[in-house]
């Protein structure tokens, strides 16, 4: 990206609620084409964290578990969501379902305030993480990148924030990048995952780049053509984003500077003479 | 006694007078779902003890994929 940020002090692994987290690669577990290729494209990307959610079980069909078997057979850390949850009330009830589901007291915690967007309920969100955190949930807020949602977040003990790039299932990238460039500079010591809309492992790179932990992502590793390979450059690319983010990236100028040296060029004030 | 519940949003008649027993009358394995009851989350050691009463709203939910 366009603006170096100075010598990052980030701590070379990644911890999330004092869980040292090995993969900076999130997925998600919905919408891939079988439930092999899910499991193949989690193994492709590394992940060490992937996301679930809860549903309506139909009668007799205790499909559910079928699926959490799976899940468990990876090896990961699952981080259930309260998706489509449009009230404090409802993400409220739901993460505590999930927490008797899956046996964990992480959640990505979600209330969505607008169909069209599926953004962020701002209000809604502050007020369900505050309840949840109250009662010994670890909670990772889906939110927008509004600075002051932020705060307030991490005021009410969110550890890990996780704002979008652009609205899920877009796949249109950092839709605001300036935006998301003051926030990583507003908290630099506050573990940010980008989740949702990123479309191409650019986006991540870009992400990664500019200094963000982590990458979750779904749909554009489960609609890919071919999702484990999509994985796998994914992965590839948040490994190196995040590199360069630790190397240091160069300022970006308006002018050209050469870069081979200019003294002792041939010819140099020839036709000067 | 016949009840009128609202499960997963489907109305039934049932002769559960607990929430344990609706789960159990629905076939659900006891510890593969969650429930809630009216919007509020009620936790498996709890649904013994959930007595059910006429249009309850009762949510019974399992793992599924997510993002």
């Amino acid at each position: 990206m366009n603006t170096a940020l100075p010598n990052p002090r980030t701590p070379p692994s990644l911890t999330l609620y004092g869980v040292s987290v090995p993969s900076r690669l999130l997925l998600g577990t919905a919408l891939y084409p079988s439930p092999k290729v899910m499991t193949d494209a989690v193994k492709a990307s590394g992940a060490s964290i992937v996301t679930v959610s809860v549903r309506r079980e139909s009668a007799r069909a205790n499909s559910g578990m079928g699926f959490f078997e799976l899940v468990r057979s990876l090896n990961v850390r699952v981080m259930p969501n309260t998706a489509g949850c449009r009230t404090p009330r409802e993400a409220i009830a739901t993460a505590h379902m999930a927490r008797e589901l899956f046996a964990t007291d992480w959640i990505k915690l979600e209330v969505i305030g607008n169909d069209d967007t599926l953004q962020p309920d701002l209000f809604g969100l502050l007020e369900a993480a505050r309840t949840l955190i109250a009662d010994g949930f670890k909670v990772f807020p889906y939110t927008t990148e509004d600075l002051i949602a932020a705060e307030r977040l991490r005021e009410a003990g969110c550890e890990v924030l996780m704002p979008w790039a652009a609205p899920i299932g877009t796949g249109r990238g950092l839709a605001n990048p300036y935006a998301l460039r003051s926030l990583r500079t507003y908290f630099p010591d506050t573990p940010l995952i980008i989740d949702a809309g990123i479309g191409a492992p650019s986006h991540a790179a870009a992400a990664m780049e500019m200094g963000f932990d982590a990458v979750l992502l779904n749909t554009a590793v489960a609609r890919a053509a071919d999702p484990t390979r999509m994985a796998a450059a994914f992965a590839a690319a948040i490994a190196a984003g995040r590199s360069a983010f630790e190397a240091g990236l160069m300022e970006m100028r308006d002018t050209a500077t050469p870069s081979t040296p200019v003294a002792g060029t041939p010819f140099f004030g020839l036709d000067k003479s | 006694m016949q009840l009128k519940v609202f499960v997963n949003g489907e109305a039934t008649v049932t002769s559960a007078a607990t929430l344990a027993e609706l789960v159990a009358q629905f076939g659900f394995a006891e510890t593969g779902v969650a429930t809630a009851l009216n919007g509020d989350f009620v936790p498996r050691g709890a649904r013994q003890s959930t007595r059910l009463a006429g249009n309850d709203k009762v949510e019974i939910v399992s793992p599924r994929q997510g993002g």
